[in-house]
């Protein structure tokens, strides 16, 4: 436990990829099974335990002190998980120090009030930062800043020949954690562990953001092809030896929330595409998708108000055929017809978008023609050669994103940030002008953002926050915002959706600060009509 | 009857002593001071007379010249000295170099003042005394619970296999100038770090001052010449402004540690951008301040600075009467 608790505690506070990924190789190399397989499960999000359940935490620590001395404590740090590991008052004759693995083990098979009294005890015998690991551990969420793909990535280099992370993630779903036949394959003790597992995730292929300014000139349009970004999530829809399964890019399977998805897929293969809610083969918005994610089960009313369907882009396997070696516009033409022969609606083809040249498609990116276009995130680039490579390699695929939204915002409130940002007011509400019913000119809040702007900027706005404040709520300041006085974020988003939530009915995707105008004066920012019209104008296409 | 308010008050130029007309620590400039240690919040310049260790002594002139006050007077630990109608005596706080408690007595009325202190070992100063007294007066500046500062040569032992896992990089310690830096190098010769260790500028005086006090650093270089690569695999101590500063650029990729009992929270070492913290404190911590006012148990405790009201607290709860007497114009520790 101790190596794993010092692992997650140097990964939490280390910024660099390459340094993490050289403290969870090292890790992996000096630790023995099995608990360098729970780590890595842990680690790559493939662990949780249903019994443990943190609340009874705050119970037993308050049971052991004075429970004004652990309030002033958990003011003081902000997080209750750490505060527990700090002040934990453990009972003289505690034991020794468990093995990751016996956690594991024990919380895996135990009921919850055995879990109470055996995490109890281990708290008892561990340091400050190994309770920080258990508890961290038990709810689940490590939040040490590491994907599950750096992860699999430090496997990969582990052992004293690395293989290509592709090779890893392309037997990760035949795998099961404590992950001995990976090591020992890893390590050259054993084989390939095998990947004929029916239905298993194929490691996906992504796009490099197109730098305008340098990309194009080193490109020749003749090599790519170009098609529509669309604006749902990204998905691989698998039927392989009976076995049907929808998967997110990430490869967490999705198949109970869309059976009608899964329903429709017929011919044995592999294909990529965009999940998307459609009608009478028109796409719908985001906001109509959303509906359908984070439940894990649907009910008929929601299959019939938000019918899913895929947008096929492209194609990894067909019948028993692996055709990811092959160039995109093989891949394409094998795509076309695999689609036609589904002939299903839950499933249709990606259009290509023909161009003469750069310049033309700037101009249709700018200008979509009518129909699902005026509603994509923006152009995707693939080189006809390109073969489906997993991961993002530079070159083959770019995502060339519509420019953003705009409008001139008031801040309304501040909130105190997380992590390195606690002392910092870092999150931002604001609003722009309506009227009430008397005719008042005032703000209403239309979204808000806590990213956008530089550190240096963070120190500005977080003195003109505490020097502008109003009301102090808890953590939240309400800033002060009239005409005349206050700060205006030109605020850039991707869309509009309309919202119950909100007071002003709309709300924003993917909002962040654009810039700052400190020259502006609030009661020149803009209107909500303003927002209403572009909100009218994305519907109404 | 006498009451311990007649004999030490607080007041706005620190702890005043009104029966040997002098102040402990002051802040601002005053007649005669008693100086419990040399950090500059607590040892300021320009007073008329100032009673100290040697080493204190030796660290004020080394920080503001010679002339740092009208008259200088040294005590050894243990020797009372007179003052008008008091007695004064310095005991090792623990500390830094030099650091001493006050203990002033006066008509069958002990005080001890604590000054900074800790009560875990230092290879760079004497053990904290525990004195008997009427009146504790303690400092609080890791008062609560949260602090709990772990073994230093398990944090010194996280340092090492850092520079063993990161050979091509170099470990950037950003540590207090005076005891801190010291105390650090210090650990690491003890934990068998016997390569040169390069060191800042600002620390070479008081570096000289521990040596000729008998307190053996090792090889020390200056951090300032040498190429980039030269660092690769290399230890070096600063200041901690200095390691956040363009300063720290002539190092490669480097991992900044930082050695400070504030570093046992998480979220203070992510503000600084530290990347390995060393929970290092020459301050007591929670435990050392519950445990020295239960072993002492004073017939009052009284509290300085810090987070006065969570010891005050938990001084009531086991049956000590507490007073927080909030005192301004000392720092928190590292707060440079």
């Amino acid at each position: 436990m101790r190596a794993f608790a010092e692992l997650l505690d140097r990964l939490s506070l280390t910024g660099s990829r390459n340094a993490k990924l050289t403290l969870v190789r090292d890790y992996l190399r000096e630790t023995s099974d099995p608990d360098r397989g729970w780590a890595l499960a842990a680690l790559t999000g493939d662990l949780s335990f249903d019994a443990a359940k943190p609340a009874f935490i705050r119970k037993a620590v308050e049971e052991r002190m004075d429970p004004q001395l652990f309030w002033w404590s958990y003011d003081y740090v902000g997080d209750l998980a750490e505060t527990v590991a700090l002040v934990w008052p453990a009972r003289p004759g505690a034991n020794r120090e468990p093995q990751l693995s016996e956690v594991v083990d024990a919380l895996r098979g135990a009921s919850r009030a055995e879990v109470q009294r055996l995490i109890e005890g281990w708290l008892d015998a561990l340091q400050p930062t190994g309770r920080w690991a258990l508890l961290k551990l038990m709810t689940g969420a490590l939040r040490v800043g590491l994907t599950a793909r750096l992860a699999k990535r430090a496997a990969a280099d582990m052992g004293p020949e690395p293989v290509p992370v592709a090779d890893v993630e392309e037997i990760w779903h035949a795998l099961h954690p404590p992950y001995e036949d990976l090591f020992a394959w890893l390590e050259g003790r054993g084989e390939r562990p095998s990947s004929e597992n029916p239905g298993r995730f194929r490691p996906a292929m992504l796009a490099q953001a197109i730098d305008e300014a340098v990309d194009f000139a080193k490109l020749d349009p003749a090599d790519y092809a170009a098609e529509w970004k669309w604006d749902g999530i990204r998905v691989q829809a698998v039927n392989e030896g009976g076995v049907r399964r929808l998967y997110t890019r990430t490869g967490d399977d999705i198949s109970k929330s869309f059976p009608d998805v899964v329903d429709a897929l017929q011919a044995e293969g592999v294909i990529d595409g965009e999940l998307l809610v459609m009608r009478d083969g028109k796409v719908a918005s985001f906001a109509d998708l959303q509906q359908r994610l984070n439940r894990k089960t649907v009910d008929a009313k929601a299959l019939a108000a938000f019918p899913a369907a895929i947008r096929a882009y492209d194609i990894l396997a067909q019948g028993a055929e692996d055709t990811r070696v092959l160039p995109f516009a093989e891949r394409r033409k094998r795509l076309e017809a695999f689609v036609a022969k589904e002939a299903s609606p839950r499933i249709d083809l990606s259009p290509m978008q023909p161009f003469e040249g750069w310049p033309q498609l700037a101009a249709l990116r700018a200008d979509p023609p009518p129909g699902d276009p005026q509603v994509a995130e923006g152009l995707m680039l693939k080189r006809w050669d390109s073969i489906y490579e997993a991961g993002r390699p530079k070159g083959p695929w770019f995502k060339w994103k519509r420019d953003p939204y705009l409008i001139d915002a008031v801040l309304m409130y501040a909130q105190r940030g997380h992590g390195k940002r606690s002392s910092f007011y870092s999150d931002y509400t604001f609003g722009v002008w309506t009227e009430d019913e008397a005719g008042q000119r005032l703000l209403t809040p239309v979204g808000k953002a806590y990213f956008g702007f530089t550190d240096e900027e963070l120190k500005q706005i977080d003195k003109f926050v505490r020097d502008n404040t109003i009301e102090r709520f808890g953590p939240v300041r309400s800033v002060r915002a009239e005409p005349h006085a206050g700060l205006v974020f030109e605020v850039a988003f991707e869309g509009l959706q309309r919202s119950t939530r909100h007071k002003s009915g709309v709300a924003m995707r993917f909002p962040r600060i654009n810039r700052i105008r400190w020259d502006k004066p609030p009661g020149e920012a803009d209107e909500l009509p303003t927002l209403e019209r572009m909100l009218a104008q994305m519907e109404g296409r | 009857m006498i009451r311990p308010q007649d004999l030490l008050c607080p007041k706005p130029e620190g702890l005043y002593c009104a029966p040997g007309d002098f102040y402990i620590d002051p802040v601002r400039p005053v007649a005669r001071a008693v100086i419990t240690h040399g950090h500059a919040d607590h040892a300021r310049a320009g007073h008329g007379a100032v009673l100290a260790t040697r080493e204190t002594l030796d660290i004020m002139g080394e920080r503001y010249g010679a002339e740092f006050a009208g008259a200088m007077q040294a005590a050894a630990y243990g020797e009372a000295v007179p003052r008008d109608a008091v007695e004064v005596t310095l005991v090792p706080a623990g500390h830094v170099l030099g650091s001493a408690q006050a203990v002033v007595c006066w008509k069958g009325l002990t005080m001890v003042v604590s000054g900074d202190y800790k009560r875990r070992r230092d290879p760079t100063c004497p053990a904290f005394q525990p004195v008997p007294c009427d009146v504790f007066i303690s400092e609080a500046t890791f008062g609560l619970p949260v602090f709990r500062h772990p073994d230093d040569r398990d944090e010194i032992a996280r340092l090492l296999r850092s520079v063993a896992q990161f050979p091509e990089r170099s470990h950037l310690i950003g540590a207090y100038a005076l005891g801190k830096a010291q105390r650090i190098i210090r650990l690491l010769r003890e934990a068998g770090w016997d390569r040169p260790i390069y060191v800042h500028g600002a620390l070479e005086r008081l570096n000289a001052l521990y040596e000729k006090h008998g307190v053996d650093l090792g090889p020390l270089e200056p951090a300032t010449t040498g190429k980039k690569q030269d660092f690769e695999g290399q230890i070096i101590v600063a200041p901690p402004s200095a390691t956040q500063d363009r300063w720290s650029r002539r190092f490669p990729d480097p991992v900044t540690a930082f050695a400070s009992g504030w570093m046992q929270v998480r979220a203070r070492a992510r503000q600084r951008g530290v990347e390995l913290p060393l929970v290092i404190s020459d301050h007591a911590d929670w435990d050392e301040l519950t445990a020295t006012v239960d072993e002492l148990r004073p017939g009052e405790l009284w509290i300085t600075h810090g987070r006065e009201e969570a010891l005050a607290r938990w001084a009531d709860l086991h049956g000590v009467p507490a007073r927080a007497l909030a005192l301004v114009g000392y720092e928190e520790e590292d707060d440079d």
